[in-house]
């Protein structure tokens, strides 16, 4: 196992792709202190910003102590593996991961897991904007995998979804949630914010908490005692499900928990 | 200056019929001469091929849409960035490269030449501003005339002369090369939502039909003697069973005197040979287009190649944008130019498991295939709407090799696999072939004469590629061929060397070429014209034309018109 210690405050932002379980593997300490990152515009070795120890425990295969809320792309396309932060972390953690493990005990910038296929990120403190989504002007959003924050989410998150599972236990989710999201599923265990769903075309979003309003391209459907996460879960509503967005002829799901919107009674009345 | 000597390669060069001999080209000044003295710098060219330097007919590398492409696509910069080196400047690639990139990556393939073929005249001064930003080429744009009200006008009323007057004015304030017309009538229409389904149909509130816009103004470019026929985009473009509507077209133009000089040029024609009735039956209508071709002389082509990537449709034609979007559904631009033209732009992504797109793929091959006589044909993507242009090494190796088209082929959707005609042609084209259809037959459409060849006093545009033609069987080693036509061992740009082995190493302006026609008697410019321009046009006449100092390095071509 290696652990990574900063070893000072960066004050520009870092670029290191190689910080990667894939990367790491079959390379002794020496070898990985040789490898290449970007502080700014300037090419320097991964030692000159982090110490590097070796331990001898098996798992996780990476941890980071310290805050590295400056340095991005940690983790990206990884396959296998753990990586374990413990503190804050910048943009783009674990883009484009296909498989693996990333915990982090802190917060995290935006763009974490964005376009991600596989493996599973916990963030034990808040996430940014653009959770799980891809890169502006994509449409090759997350696949596959899970993604559980414990905190709070930012804007546009879960765009372009298209499999996997997201689950937000935090107080606060920006807007946008969900956008053009054709498959998948959201799972809002408290508030969610506006423009919840749009442009979705598919799969499941569920808040069981409050919603302030429900778009107006979504139409009501039914409601129901409860609804399934996944194979293993499942949570109790009543929940009002809307469909939608009507606007892009989407057949997406929305659920809101109906005990926690009585402002949205009045859409009974069109069942 | 500089004299170069580029000693004992395998010299292509087409125009004055020399296919393949050894001997030396001599260089000074930029310009190609008998012969220099013994100081001039020698170019070892002992076992490569010698090349004019490429010259590609109909590119989209500047202008209003191009950047707007640029602006709605973020995600095709990231996947594809350029750094800076000591003598290139950063920028990104991929479907819609910055100018700079635009420029390096033409010259890395031996390009010299190109030329942009859609500006609105509105936004005449934008391109040019785009095109002075592109290195290592020579550029020309050609201005979109077809649906311009005037012209309409003029042609309604029957003024053919005084429509030459004013085309002749309209390449003066746009700085442009040749007339293109894009789905002539169908975007003046789209103006109003609707578009024409044949050359036959009434365009709203102007009396006329396509095939007197086009027939027209093939006319009015033979009285202005322009150097480059008339630029067409045809009508129905990308709509199955559109090649009804391309022989029409071609048939049209039959009753324009032919005068040894073609009179049309229909650009990307794989866009416009598409059979069938629906998209769920859609096929090659390679073999009824190529055949009429093949029986007739009077115009040229370029292929529009299609190529599996994800790239960005961009075209004037609105209302086929629009259609792409509905077939599609992915993020679009779609707009209308005023009184000019109009433009639409959505990514796209060519695959080869998609029925359609690996039929596309199979007719631009099979057109350029069947169609006998490489004068007539160009290679093309039609960039970016086909595919990047940097992907043309792929399309060579496809046209030379058999072996290499199979093994495509063999990857793409079953039912194209079916349809397709290329299992049942076995020609593979030569050097000299490829060598007309990249650089000596674009040169010769257009009418420059100082490209596209290597005789004395032509433009010192030269590419050598590492290509052995004595030892190399190209239609079985096309992967290296086509690895050095990606990267020529030498591309000369004005008799400076600007690529070395792959590699940018010089800097060059390169040139905005236009047409300076002078015709007997000015264009008619009056108060009323002046009225419209104040009523319809956001710009006023004073501030319409694109003045000289636009341009940065100028090259502008006198044309003595016939009115």
């Amino acid at each position: 196992m290696i652990v990574l210690t900063p070893l000072r405050k960066f004050t520009f932002p870092v670029n290191a792709e190689c910080i990667n379980p894939d990367v790491f593997q079959g390379k002794d300490t020496a070898e990985i202190a040789n490898l290449t990152v970007f502080e700014g515009n300037k090419q320097k070795k991964l030692s000159e910003l982090f110490k590097i120890q070796e331990d001898g425990a098996e798992s996780p295969t990476i941890t980071i102590n310290g805050d590295v809320s400056e340095v991005r792309r940690i983790g990206v396309g990884m396959k296998n593996g753990e990586i374990v932060i413990n503190g804050n972390v910048g943009m783009h953690l674990g883009e484009k991961m296909a498989g693996g493990k990333i915990t982090v005990n802190g917060d995290a910038c935006q763009w974490a897991g964005g376009s991600m296929k596989k493996g599973l990120i916990e963030i034990h403190g808040n996430a940014g904007d653009y959770l799980a989504s891809p890169y502006r002007g994509s449409t090759a959003g997350m696949k596959g995998g899970k993604i559980v924050v414990d905190g709070d989410v930012g804007s546009d998150s879960g765009a372009y979804l298209h499999g996997g599972l997201i689950k937000i236990k935090g107080n606060n989710v920006g807007q946008f949630l969900g956008f053009h999201m054709s498959d998948g599923v959201i799972h809002v265990e408290k508030n969610a914010s506006t423009r919840l769903g749009a442009n979705m075309t598919g799969g499941k979003i569920i808040v069981s908490g409050y919603v302030e309003e429900v778009m107006p391209s979504f139409t009501i459907d039914s409601v129901k005692p409860k609804v399934k996460v996944d194979d293993t879960e499942s949570v109790a509503g009543p929940f009002y499900v809307f469909l939608g967005d009507l606007a892009e002829k989407g057949t997406g799901k929305l659920f809101v928990s109906k005990a926690n919107n009585p402002h949205l009674k009045t859409y009974e009345k069109f069942l | 200056m500089v004299e170069l000597l580029i000693k004992n390669g395998f010299v292509f060069d087409p125009i004055n019929g020399i296919n393949g001999e050894k001997m030396d080209i001599a260089i000074k000044n930029g310009k190609i001469v008998e012969k220099v003295t013994r100081k001039a710098q020698l170019i070892d060219a002992t076992g490569l091929t010698v090349m004019p330097g490429g010259v590609d007919i109909h590119t989209h590398i500047a202008g209003g849409e191009v950047n707007t492409g640029r602006i709605v696509r973020p995600e095709d910069h990231v996947k594809d960035v350029v750094s800076k080196t000591a003598t290139t400047r950063s920028g990104t690639g991929y479907s819609i490269p910055s100018t700079f990139v635009t420029g390096y990556r033409y010259s890395k393939m031996g390009y010299t030449t190109v030329m942009n073929p859609s500006m609105a005249p509105l936004e005449a001064k934008h391109t040019h501003e785009e095109l002075n930003d592109i290195p290592l080429l020579d550029k020309a744009s050609y201005p979109l005339i077809g649906d311009w009200w005037f012209v309409l006008e003029y042609l309604r009323k029957g003024d053919l002369e005084g429509c030459a007057r004013h085309v002749a004015w309209m390449m003066d304030i746009t700085k442009g090369y040749a007339i293109k017309i894009v789905n002539p009538g169908g975007l003046e229409s789209w103006g109003f939502g609707h578009n024409v389904h044949s050359i036959d149909d009434q365009v709203p509130n102007f009396c006329i039909t396509p095939r007197e816009i086009i027939v027209g103004l093939a006319k009015v470019n033979k009285m202005l003697n322009l150097p480059h026929s008339i630029h067409l985009h045809t009508n129905n473009l990308g709509l199955p069973g559109n090649y009804v509507t391309t022989l029409e077209t071609m048939k049209a133009l039959e009753s324009v005197p032919y005068e040894g000089r073609p009179v049309g040029h229909i650009t990307h024609l794989q866009f416009s040979s598409f059979g069938g009735d629906g998209w769920g039956n859609m096929k090659s209508a390679a073999e009824e287009i190529s055949s009429y071709i093949n029986a007739h002389n009077h115009m040229t082509f370029d292929m529009g190649q299609v190529i599996f990537t994800d790239t960005t449709t961009m075209t004037a034609d609105g209302p086929f944008e629009f259609t792409l979007y509905q077939l599609s559904g992915h993020k679009w631009v779609n707009s209308d130019v005023e009184t000019e033209t109009s433009g639409g732009i959505i990514p796209f992504h060519y695959k080869k498991n998609n029925a359609v797109n690996a039929t596309q793929w199979s007719i631009g091959l099979e057109l350029a295939l069947l169609i006998k006589d490489p004068w007539k044909m160009f290679m093309t993507t039609d960039h970016p709407n086909g595919g990047p242009f940097f992907a043309y090494p792929r399309i060579l190796a496809w046209l030379m090799s058999k072996k290499a088209r199979e093994a495509t082929l063999k990857k793409c959707h079953k039912k194209a696999q079916k349809k397709s005609l290329l299992p049942s042609i076995d020609r593979e084209l030569s050097l000299y072939e490829l060598a007309i259809m990249t650089r000596a037959g674009q040169a010769k459409a257009l009418g420059l004469k100082n490209k596209g060849h290597l005789g004395v006093g032509a433009d010192a545009d030269i590419a050598i590629y590492n290509i052995n033609p004595e030892t190399t069987d190209i239609a079985r080693k096309y992967k290296s061929v086509r690895r050095a036509f990606k990267h020529a061992a030498y591309t000369i740009k004005d008799g400076q060397i600007v690529v070395k082995d792959g590699e940018v190493v010089g800097n060059v302006s390169g040139r905005t070429m236009w047409l300076d026609v002078q015709t007997a008697e000015p264009c008619r410019i009056d108060d009323e014209m002046r009225n419209k321009f104040k009523e319809y046009w956001t710009v006023e006449y004073d501030n319409y034309p694109v003045t000289d100092h636009y341009v940065k390095v100028k090259d502008p071509i006198i044309v003595k018109a016939s009115v």
